[in-house]
């Protein structure tokens, strides 16, 4: 009998120990490991950087690593440019997908009962196709020569081409388009739940639609505000495909950099210096965003 | 309950919203047809760039090793995502928990170029070979979170008295969980599953880290062909990628319903 409970208690134990013990290896170590060598100094060897870690040298170890790579990324000014640039570039943005997806998933909201359910496919089911073709659908549009500028000069909009690709303009268009279910999504959540006769309150008592707006709705829905512009923030900020695609050569991107880096410059401490740069800048939102997802899944039970 | 009207604006914003999703990808999918080499001039109708996508090797090749990797990472990760799930659902304060949360949403919110990056500094580290392998480990790590997820939601609405019934009826507990548990989330875990799968199929970054000299996927093949340029046969793979994906989606929505008919039906 003592055998059968201590069989059993080891075999539940492994529950929780096999997913831990993975993540353990295949997260946790290859993180820190990024952290060393975002300490070390570059070699012209393969791999190309100096060893990791050797245990009969732990004095070594320590005295070997510097913030050499992180003195860089302060001197040289294009990681500093490339930082603000990817901020500012993800929170504008954000605000354009709030400006776009709102009105969206009010609409979605308000739909009749019916066609609710059908209408959440449909933003989910573009979500399931490659996000690299979609943003290579908007190559094709956007070419100076390409489809979105023989629609204008057939209408007689414009009489010269677009030169939209390859810009700024470009990027916020592919980020807004990749992104827009997950703003969508988490405001129609809450607008869906939301109580009309609040609003039809406000209206008996006087208050014009658009200030009831922005005094019942918009609070109201700001728990889904915030946690779609943060899902979009987040990944925005490190984003590498959509500038590299859609955006010029003069599109700086921390994201960007850290790939260039890595594969065209070969240094790979400097990258992994950027990559710890990058995780700082984007610790406040994440620890926020995993508050208000801890608060969202307590209130669910 | 009032009745919600849909205003004139509400109307225009969602036609003009679901155009703006779906026309660019509907645009794709028609020049994919299209004669002329030049991706954005109509030049009659063709299906040359589907035959000669067929006869690609190179892409064919690509398309097979994205395949295998999808299925193998999706289905060790639906595996490790479930047990994850259970762990944090009914185990209660195991020690180290907070970390283990951490690490199985940190993931999930990470810049792709990270985790990429940090698991082939990983896998060099231990002298691993790049190549099939390290993107079927690395897409397991990134998608089992996205697992657990899912399967978590479901567990957390999940009736516990079900369990509970079984057990003091003398079910043991490995029973309990096979005959009773696993039924009730067994959506979850398909959805799961699904999910994995698109997410590996459809990864460039964390593939392109880890991808070796012996394999490259599909997504890393048409990444390097828009570099170059537009390409009538790039155009032809994601309509058939786009296809697939419609059809799966839809015979999925059909399925669910038709269960829910079903229990429905059982329970009256």
């Amino acid at each position: 009998m003592m055998e059968r409970t201590l069989t059993r208690r080891l075999s539940a134990g492994l529950v929780p120990a096999v997913p831990y013990l993975w993540l353990g290896v295949l997260f946790l170590v290859p993180f820190l490991i990024v952290l060393k060598i975002s300490l070390s100094d570059p070699a012209v060897a393969q791999p190309p950087y100096k060893p990791v870690f050797e245990w009969s040298d732990i004095a070594g170890f320590f005295s070997a690593l510097d913030f050499e790579n992180f003195t860089l990324l302060i001197e040289d000014d294009l990681y500093f440019r490339a930082t603000l640039s990817s901020v500012r570039i993800a929170a504008v943005s954000t605000l354009l997908l709030l400006l776009v997806g709102f009105p969206i998933a009010y609409g979605m909201a308000r739909a009749p009962e019916r066609y609710r359910a059908l209408l959440v496919a449909a933003i989910i089911l573009p979500f399931w196709t490659s996000f690299l073709i979609r943003i290579y659908a908007w190559v094709a549009i956007l070419k100076p020569e390409g489809l979105l500028t023989q629609a204008l000069m057939a209408v007689g909009l414009i009489s010269e081409p677009l030169d939209i690709l390859n810009t700024e303009t470009a990027v916020y268009i592919g980020i807004v388009y990749a992104y827009l279910p997950f703003m969508v999504l988490p405001l129609y959540a809450t607008l869906e739940k939301m109580d009309d006769t609040l609003l039809e309150a406000a209206l008996d008592l006087g208050s014009t639609p658009w200030r009831s707006f922005w005094t019942i709705t918009v609070p109201l829905a700001m728990p889904g505000i915030i946690a779609g512009s943060l899902l979009c923030f987040i990944p925005a900020v490190g984003e590498f495909v959509i500038p590299d695609l859609l955006g010029g050569s003069e599109t700086l991107m921390i994201g960007r950099q850290l790939w260039s880096e890595f594969f065209s410059n070969r240094d790979w401490p400097l990258a992994s210096a950027v990559a710890i740069l990058l995780l700082i800048i984007l610790v406040v939102p994440i620890v926020i965003y995993r508050d208000v997802e801890a608060r969202r899944v307590e209130v669910q039970r | 309950m009032t009745i919600r009207r849909l205003s004139v604006f509400n109307v225009t914003s969602l036609v003009i919203g679901f155009a703006f999703l779906y026309l660019p990808i509907l645009l794709l999918v028609i020049y994919s047809f299209n004669a002329s080499r030049l991706v954005t001039v109509w030049g009659g109708f063709s299906t040359q760039w589907y035959g000669a996508l067929f006869r690609n090797d190179a892409l064919m090749e690509a398309a097979w090793v994205t395949l295998r990797v999808a299925l193998l990472s999706a289905t060790i990760a639906t595996v490790l995502g479930t047990l994850a799930a259970l762990a944090l659902t009914r185990y209660g304060r195991f020690p180290g928990r907070t970390l283990f949360t951490g690490m199985v949403y940190a993931p999930m919110v990470m810049p792709e170029v990270i985790t990429g990056l940090s698991l082939l500094l990983f896998f060099v580290a231990v002298d691993f070979d790049r190549g099939f392998w390290t993107i079927t480990l690395a897409h397991t790590t990134l998608t089992m979170c996205f697992v657990t997820v899912v399967v978590q939601s479901r567990l957390m609405t999940f009736d516990r008295s079900l369990e509970e019934a079984a057990m003091d009826l003398g079910a043991p507990p490995l029973r309990t969980f096979f005959s009773v548990t696993l039924p009730l989330i067994a959506p979850s875990i398909v959805a799961g599953f699904l999910l994995a799968f698109t997410l590996s199929m459809d990864d460039l970054v964390i593939a392109s880290f880890n991808a070796g000299p012996g394999a490259t996927t599909l997504p890393i093949k048409i990444y390097s062909a828009v570099r170059l340029g537009l390409s009538p046969e790039v155009n032809a793979a994601s309509a058939i990628l786009i296809g697939i994906v419609t059809l799966g989606v839809i015979s999925a929505t059909l399925l669910s319903k038709r269960s829910v008919l079903r229990s429905r039906r059982n329970a009256h």
